[in-house]
C-alpha cells in the first residue's frame, strides 16, 4: 500500500478520534434537514452560502458556530438590523421563528451546525426551552 | 480487526476527496479561458450571447459593486458602488477607459444619473448634486449639494435609484423595508397591517425638486405608491411617463404552503414592468400580480388563498409580466441611433438574478429588451444579452460569474451593462459589417 494513502488514511483516523467528532444522530439529522427545506432554504439556499448581499451564509461563522443562546435567540426572535460578515453586508431580514417547537428549533440548529462543511455540538430542546423563557420574561 | 476493517472503508473517501479537488481546479482554469485577464477576445463578446450584428467587449473589470452607471456626453463613465473601494463610492472611467479610473464620494450607494450640468448620485438615504464644469469635470467632488435627505434605511430594500424628467423634477424610489407589511416582517403567522403604515414614507416613487437643496420626503410628492420596491425606473422622454421595474414579493411558499408549491413560489409573483402616472398605485402591499391568470391578487397575509382577487381586483395592472423573481435592476429607454431601428425607443431591462426560487432551480441574469411605441410594448420581451452566469449550471444554483445591475447609453448609442458581483462593465456595439 503506498506510503501517502497510509497516512491520509491515518490521518482520518485521527480526526474522526478528536472531541466533537462523533455525528449527531441521524433522525435529528433527517429531522432537521426538514426543516431546513421549508424554514430556512429558500434564503439560506440549498448549500448553506446564503446570497450576496442580502442573506448571509451560515458556513464558517461565528453566529452559526458560536454561542448557542446566541443563535438560538436569533431564530426565536429573527434579526431586524442588517449584518456584516467579514466586510460585507447583508440587508435581509431574519423572520422570527416562534412558530417552530423547542424540538423543532433544536433539530435544525443542530443540523445547521453539522452541515455545509460546519461541525459543532448539538443544540438541544432543554437549551431551546431556557432561551424562550427568558426571551418570554423580557416581553 | 474491526479497526483495520473501519480504516479500510475510509480510504474510497480519500481518494474521492483528491479526484473532486482535483476536477474543482480544472474547472476554473477552463472558466479562466473563457476571456483573457478578462478582456473581449475577438469574437466570443466576451463570453456574452448576443444577436446578430451585437459584440461585446469589456470596459473594465474587478471595480468592485458596480450598481447603476451614466455615460456623458463626452464618454466618460460613472458608476456608483454600493461598497467602499479605498473609502469612495463613485468611480469615473474617463474617455470611458477602465485604464483611467479616478474615485470620489464617501457614500456607498445605487442611483446615478445625469442632468443639464449636473451629476446626481444616491446614498441609501440621500441624493447628492455635482456641478460639473465646461470640461465635463466634476468640481468640488468632495462637497456635493444635498438634494433629499433622511429617506429610509432599514437594510431590506434601501436602494434609492433615481431618474429625472424635463420639467426640473427627480424620482427616487423609497423601497418597502418589508416584504408583505406583516407585523413581524417574514414571519409565519403573522398578519398584514391593515392600512399599511409603511406607504406613508416608502413602498412608492417620490418626486423632488431637482435644484432644491435639503429637501426631507415631506417637501416630496409620493408620485406612485404601492410598489414594494423598485430598483430599475426611467424616464420615457417620448411620452414624458416615467416606468419603474417592481421587484415582487417573496416566500409564498414557506409562510402560506397550505395554498402556495415550491413550485408556485418559484412561479409567483411576476416581477411587473409598470407606467408610474402621478397618483398611481400598484397594490403593494394587499395586493400581488398573477403572471399565469394575468390578475391582480389578493395577497395571503389579507385574506388571499392565490384565487381571490377581492380588493385587488380593480388595482393597476403592469404593461409587461416578467418571470418570477428575477430582479430588474435596471432599466433604460434607448434612443440612439447606432442600434437597428426595431431598438429605438424600446426598453432594455437588467435582470440581477433570482434567489428566491430555491429549492427549484433559479433564473434571470441577462438584458431583455421589451419593443416599445408610444410608451406601450409592441411585442414580446426577449432575451438580449446572456451568459452571465457563466453556464446553466451555475445559473441553476445562483452561484453565478455576473450579475447584470446598471444600464447606460453611451454618446454614440452604444449600451453599457454593469455587474455587481465582481464589477465588470461590458460596452455594446452593433455593426452591419
Amino acid at each position: 500500500m503506498p506510503v501517502n494513502v497510509v497516512m491520509a488514511a491515518g490521518l482520518f483516523i485521527l480526526l474522526s478520534m478528536g472531541p466533537d467528532q462523533s455525528k449527531p444522530p441521524k433522525d435529528v439529522m433527517e429531522r432537521g434537514k426538514a426543516i431546513y427545506e421549508k424554514e430556512c432554504l429558500g434564503c439560506h439556499q440549498p448549500d448553506g452560502l446564503g446570497v450576496d448581499q442580502l442573506n448571509p451564509p451560515l458556513v464558517n461563522t461565528k453566529w452559526v458556530l458560536g454561542p448557542k443562546t446566541q443563535l438560538i435567540k436569533i431564530v426565536l426572535n429573527g434579526l431586524t438590523d442588517p449584518i456584516e460578515i467579514d466586510g460585507d453586508t447583508f440587508n435581509n431580514p431574519m423572520p422570527a421563528h416562534e412558530h417552530l417547537t423547542d424540538q423543532q428549533i433544536s433539530d435544525v440548529l443542530t443540523y445547521v451546525r453539522n452541515s455545509f462543511g460546519n461541525k459543532a455540538v448539538a443544540v438541544t430542546p432543554g437549551e431551546v426551552k431556557k432561551v424562550r423563557a427568558t426571551l418570554a420574561k423580557g416581553k | 480487526m474491526k479497526k483495520i476493517l473501519g480504516f479500510l472503508s475510509f480510504l474510497p473517501c480519500v481518494i474521492m476527496i483528491t479526484v473532486s479537488a482535483c476536477a474543482g481546479s480544472s474547472d476554473k482554469e477552463i472558466l479562466f479561458d473563457t476571456t483573457q485577464n478578462g478582456r473581449a477576445t475577438n469574437g466570443d463578446n466576451a463570453g456574452l450571447t448576443l444577436p446578430d450584428g451585437f459584440t461585446a467587449t469589456v470596459v473594465a473589470e474587478k471595480l468592485g459593486r458596480v450598481r447603476h452607471i451614466v455615460v456623458n456626453s463626452n464618454g466618460d463613465i460613472y458608476a456608483k458602488l454600493s461598497k467602499l473601494v479605498d473609502g469612495k463610492g463613485i468611480l469615473k472611467l474617463k474617455g470611458g477607459m477602465g485604464s483611467n479610473i479616478s474615485s470620489f464620494g464617501n457614500y456607498p450607494g445605487t442611483g446615478i444619473a445625469i442632468k443639464n450640468g449636473f451629476l446626481y448620485a444616491s446614498s441609501n438615504s440621500e441624493v447628492f448634486r455635482y456641478t460639473l464644469n465646461a470640461q465635463n469635470e466634476v468640481i468640488d467632488a468632495d462637497q456635493p449639494e444635498t438634494i433629499v435627505k433622511d429617506l429610509t434605511d432599514r437594510g431590506q430594500h434601501n436602494s434609492k435609484s433615481i431618474a429625472l424628467d424635463d420639467a426640473g423634477n427627480i424620482y427616487v424610489n423609497i423601497g418597502a423595508p418589508s416584504n408583505s407589511c406583516q407585523v413581524q416582517d417574514r414571519a409565519v403567522g403573522s398578519k398584514g397591517q391593515d392600512p399599511c403604515p409603511i406607504l406613508g414614507y416608502a413602498g412608492g416613487i417620490w418626486q423632488f425638486k431637482a435644484d432644491k437643496l435639503n429637501q426631507t420626503i415631506n417637501d416630496g410628492v409620493r408620485y406612485a405608491t404601492g410598489i414594494r420596491n423598485t430598483v430599475g425606473l426611467d424616464w420615457n422622454s417620448t411620452v414624458n411617463e416615467l416606468y419603474v421595474m417592481q421587484h415582487g414579493r417573496d416566500d409564498l411558499h414557506r409562510m402560506f404552503d397550505q395554498y402556495y408549491t415550491v413550485k408556485d413560489n418559484a412561479e409567483l409573483p411576476a416581477e411587473e414592468f409598470l407606467l408610474a402616472k402621478k397618483g398611481s398605485d400598484f397594490g403593494w402591499p394587499y395586493c400581488y400580480y398573477d403572471g399565469k391568470q394575468q390578475k391582480k391578487l389578493l395577497n395571503p397575509e389579507y385574506g388571499g388563498d392565490g384565487k381571490i382577487e377581492g380588493r385587488c381586483k380593480n388595482i393597476e395592472k403592469p404593461i409587461m409580466a416578467f418571470p418570477a423573481h428575477l430582479a430588474p435592476n435596471a432599466l433604460l429607454f434607448y434612443t440612439g441611433n447606432q442600434f437597428p431601428e426595431k431598438y429605438r425607443n424600446g426598453a432594455f431591462i437588467a435582470f440581477h438574478g433570482s434567489w428566491n426560487r430555491a429549492p427549484e432551480p433559479q433564473a434571470g441574469y441577462f438584458v431583455a429588451f421589451v419593443p416599445m411605441k408610444d410608451g406601450k410594448p409592441s411585442g414580446e420581451w426577449e432575451i438580449f444579452a446572456d451568459g452571465f452566469a457563466g453556464g446553466e449550471e451555475k445559473k441553476a444554483s445562483g452561484r453565478v460569474d455576473y450579475r447584470p445591475c446598471g444600464l447606460a447609453q453611451g454618446p454614440d448609442g452604444s449600451l453599457y451593462i454593469s455587474d455587481d458581483s465582481k464589477g465588470n462593465i461590458w460596452k455594446i456595439n452593433y455593426s452591419t459589417k
